[in-house]
């Protein structure tokens, strides 16, 4: 069967080399579409439940608070309040009399009994409808009670997950410079874009302090509220997923004058580069030093271990669809240290200068594509021949059905994938699911075999 | 202790939810629709509400699950979500070619006052929908009942929309299995093959949810009632409807369509409830249960009786779904447990009522609630322990936390295999249910026992 591509998405979809590179982006899913996409609200709520000793309350159907009850895997290295799931889970009668006196009692009584740092009021699609006013609740709890209660405006049709974002870095922002910032050390950053999936912010945290610099917040990956409120006295912003904290490091520039660097803590290059970013930042000789000798250090390890795998995976295939697209360039560098080949590359939500970024680094014949779907996903993997997908929740049984490798670099990721030792056990999860004898099941490969005893 | 914010003292609640027991009507209505052969079950709302629903689908089945969206934007939620839908269903039909799209509502769209009948007729009239492709429908605001209600509306819809009477009755039974997992469906339709009834089941999500590994990927599995007996439902003598809550709404609407009449039943599973059913549909059909069925159910009652003593007195927390609940209770209460703490999230006063009348000879409080939740379990729990939870995924954090031990069972199970491919209904449903609440018992008093009362048979 030729593989169904919508007329209307022709030019989101680019082979690289076959046509000047213009890729449209950035628009609204088609109707009717299996967009893998998500919602507003949905990217407010990953980027700030990891913030563990704050109260996250959805002001909605109770849907949207069971789909987002701990799916993410952030970790905490003390409260567990974000695993809870906290919902006004409005009725019919709220929809017709308004669900403020709703919120205004679940909040008053889930502060009383918690007794939360602060708290996150995320709006939703009824919300938006009916007119709740979440602000003055808002403001009147927050003052009663002593504490930041902040309203999230994540109403779900508003947008797509980058929607959310804006949203979610709106609401952390309003805690900014409310903390006492003395005492903070000239050489401190801010870590925002990462959600400490598998412990991962650990890692860089280390990294950071064998290098000699602090770190005052962790935005927002096991993350705290007093930390953000004093986020603003750090020198220096760290931004990883561009997509998601981009937006708070902008207003913090602002409103604070703190700089940013964009980070990538995947692949060996990335990470490398971006420790020498933060020690060139602070022009302190000790620092370079420090850095050097840490990433020498880190890559002497690495580099031996690394060497069984790419060995093995060299010649082999790799597609990628992942959320953001700028965690992309950084895969498609880690599977080249890998020897691997990046055939098919693509986010839900990538910008016009992140597909050029893309383009310019990925080899000839690449398949470009924005806001895909499952029928072009599966005719791409099928006709590029590729030994494993990289994805989130919704693309690994696409994978599996295939009888393709699958490594989820998302919510899902069990291993911690950032950082030197995230590299090897990136090669090591790529190299167990790409070289697994189950594959030798799947009718595909089983033809092979069968043929070359 | 992940709950360590739970406090044993009850306070009622009004107005917040902790720890649901239950999610909303669309993913229930978008389960139903998948047991549709062909069909693509389609939300008409926000992206992010299909995305859940599919996630949370993906995470549970590890299948691919296929569904599309209305997309709305901000400009559709002011002027109506029409145009979004109309553009969905040319486009569906043009692209992904499906026989039926089943569309349900959200929040959103409920709320802005779309008529999803109008929308579907001007499809029809603008020939938008090719002759003899479908387009049905279910009201499934999220503010209203549960996923088990969105289920029955969706199931209903397919009454509504296609099932017609052909001025006969055909000799054959029609079977609503209820909101049970895909290999529940096919041990329901087996035990009516075995008895020799010819049935027409809807819907039926086997091979679909659990499908096999082929080396390819289809947007429409294998599975699923196929339009024709949709249809054709409308002319059987009668319908035998599993669950209540789940099946009630579509067998009634039946019987008020088409004149067939209909019996509903408890889900079948544990003894009695099994033995309802299948002497049920001995009695419509007119029709002896073979020996086979015999053989099934004598195991099952030689395995209830060789390890009875297992099981007595032994107390039990369960929350879950109102029609899975109240057979499983009483399941339970056969085997002479103690079922002490039941919660559902999905509202409804019946299923207080129900319950307290089958474990009116426990000797022992029992707490029930239908519009409850997992932290008041908890609560429950902690001033009353028990020796044995069963639930979905989500009772793992009690478990841990009250060192009780969890049996799965129900939606969702995020982190476990096994319920899409072994059944728990029927009497070989009942054996394997059993052979999961002992294991569970039994390995609990292995690792507790002290070394001295160790023992090597039980």
């Amino acid at each position: 069967m030729e593989p169904a591509i919508f007329v209307e998405r022709k030019n989101q979809i680019h082979r690289k080399g076959e046509a000047p590179f213009d890729l449209e982006c950035d628009k609204e899913s088609l109707a009717g579409a299996v967009s893998q996409r998500a919602c507003v609200f949905c990217g407010s709520r990953v980027v700030l439940y990891p913030i563990a000793d704050a109260l996250h309350l959805v002001h909605g159907p109770i849907g949207c608070a069971a789909y987002t009850w701990d799916i993410r895997g952030a970790l905490s290295s003390g409260p567990e309040l974000h695993r809870l799931s906290f919902c006004t889970d409005l009725q019919e009668m709220d929809i017709i009399f308004g669900g403020e006196d709703k919120l205004y009692k679940a909040l008053t009584e889930l502060i009383v009994r918690h007794q939360p740092k602060a708290a996150f009021v995320y709006s939703t699609c009824i919300v938006g409808i009916i007119g709740d006013d979440l602000y003055s609740v808002c403001k009147r709890v927050g003052q009663e009670r002593g504490i930041p209660v902040l309203p999230v405006q994540s109403e779900g049709f508003k947008g797509n997950k980058r929607a959310g974002y804006h949203a979610a870095c709106q609401a952390m922002f309003q805690l900014m410079g409310t903390g006492d910032v003395s005492g903070i050390s000239s050489h401190s950053v801010n870590i925002l874009g990462d959600f400490n999936l598998a412990g991962e912010i650990w890692v860089i945290r280390k990294y950071l302090s064998r290098m000699g610099v602090t770190v005052v917040a962790n935005i927002t990956g096991d993350g705290r509220v007093d930390d953000l409120r004093r986020a603003h006295g750090a020198a220096l912003n760290l931004v990883q997923c561009s997509g998601s904290t981009m937006d708070l490091a902008k207003m913090m520039e602002e409103a604070y004058g703190t700089p940013h660097i964009r980070v990538s803590y995947f692949g060996v290059e990335d990470m490398a580069e971006s420790l020498y970013a933060v020690a060139r930042f602070f022009k302190d000789p000790e620092i370079m030093e420090r850095t050097q000798a840490l990433v020498r250090e880190e890559i002497a390890a690495l580099t031996p271990q690394l060497q069984k795998f790419r060995a093995a995976l060299s010649g082999k295939k790799a597609a990628i669809y992942v959320g953001g697209a700028f965690k992309a360039f950084s895969l498609v560098r880690a599977f080249r240290l890998l020897g691997m080949q990046v055939v098919l590359v693509g986010s839900q939500t990538g910008t016009k200068e992140d597909y050029q970024e893309l383009h310019d680094i990925t080899d000839e014949g690449t398949i470009i594509v924005d806001d895909s779907n499952p029928l072009e996903l599966s005719s791409f993997l099928k006709e590029k021949d590729v030994d494993i997908f990289v994805g989130g929740v919704k693309e690994r049984p696409i994978a599996y059905k295939l009888g393709v490798g699958f490594c989820d670099h998302n919510h899902e990721r069990k291993e911690c994938l950032e950082g030197f030792v995230g590299m090897l056990n990136f090669a090591r999860e790529v190299y167990n699911t790409v070289m697994s004898p189950v594959w030798r099941f799947v009718p595909r490969k089983a033809a092979v075999d069968m043929h070359n005893p | 202790m992940l709950l360590r914010h739970t406090p044993k003292e009850v306070h009622e609640r009004t107005a917040l939810t902790v720890n649901p027991a239950k999610t909303c009507q669309p993913i229930g209505a978008m389960y139903a629709a998948l047991g549709i052969h062909r069909c693509l079950p389609h939300s008409h709302g926000s992206q992010g509400c299909y995305a859940y629903h599919r996630s949370t689908l993906t995470r549970h089945y590890k299948e691919p699950v296929m569904a599309a969206t209305s997309a709305f934007t901000e400009g559709a939620s002011v002027f109506g979500g029409q145009a979004n839908l109309l553009q969905a269903i040319s486009n569906i039909f043009t692209v992904y070619e499906p026989e039926v799209i089943a569309v349900h509502t959200t929040c959103l769209s409920e709320t802005i006052g779309d008529d999803i009948p109008q929308i579907v007729a001007k499809a029809r009239d603008e020939g938008k929908i090719p002759s003899g492709r479908y387009v049905i429908h279910a009201n499934t605001p999220s503010y209203v009942g549960s996923h088990v209600t969105g289920f029955a509306s969706m199931v209903k819809g397919m009454v509504d929309y296609l099932a017609a009477s052909n001025g006969h009755k055909e000799n054959r039974i029609n079977l609503i299995p209820g909101y049970v997992e895909p290999c529940d469906m096919e041990e329901i339709k087996r035990l009516a093959g075995e008895l020799g009834v010819p049935v027409i089941m809807f819907p039926d999500t086997s091979n679909v949810l659990n499908g096999p590994q082929t080396g390819k990927f289809h947007i429409y599995p294998d599975g699923g009632t196929k339009v024709e007996e949709l249809i054709a439902a409308g002319s059987s003598i009668g319908t035998v409807a599993l669950g209540p809550l789940a099946s009630g709404p579509a067998a009634r609407a039946l019987d008020t369509k088409c004149k067939v009449p209909c019996e509903i039943l408890n889900l079948p599973i544990g003894l009695r409830s099994t033995d309802t059913f299948i002497d049920t549909l001995r009695r419509i059909a007119g029709v002896t249960v073979p020996e086979s069925i015999n053989i099934e159910r004598g195991r099952l009652v030689d395995v209830i009786t060789d390890m009875h003593q297992y099981f007595y007195h032994r107390k039990v927390a369960l929350a879950g779904d109102p029609d899975q609940l109240v057979a499983l209770t009483e399941f339970l209460v056969d085997l002479d447990m103690w079922p002490i703490h039941i919660v559902t999230g999905t509202p409804g006063k019946k299923f207080e009522k129900r319950i307290k009348e089958i474990t009116r000879e426990v000797p022992h409080p029992v707490n029930v609630r239908a519009t409850g939740d997992l932290f008041l379990l908890h609560q429950w729990l902690k001033s009353e322990p028990v020796d044995l939870l069963l639930g979905n995924t989500y009772m793992k954090y009690i478990a841990r936390d009250e060192d009780i031990p969890l049996v799965r069972f129900g939606f969702p199970i995020l982190d476990r295999i096994g319920h899409s491919y072994f059944p728990t209904v029927g009497y070989r449903g009942g054996l394997r249910l059993l052979e999961k609440i002992l294991d569970t018992l039994l390995d609990r008093q292995d690792r507790d026992a002290p070394e001295e009362s160790f023992e090597l048979v039980m």
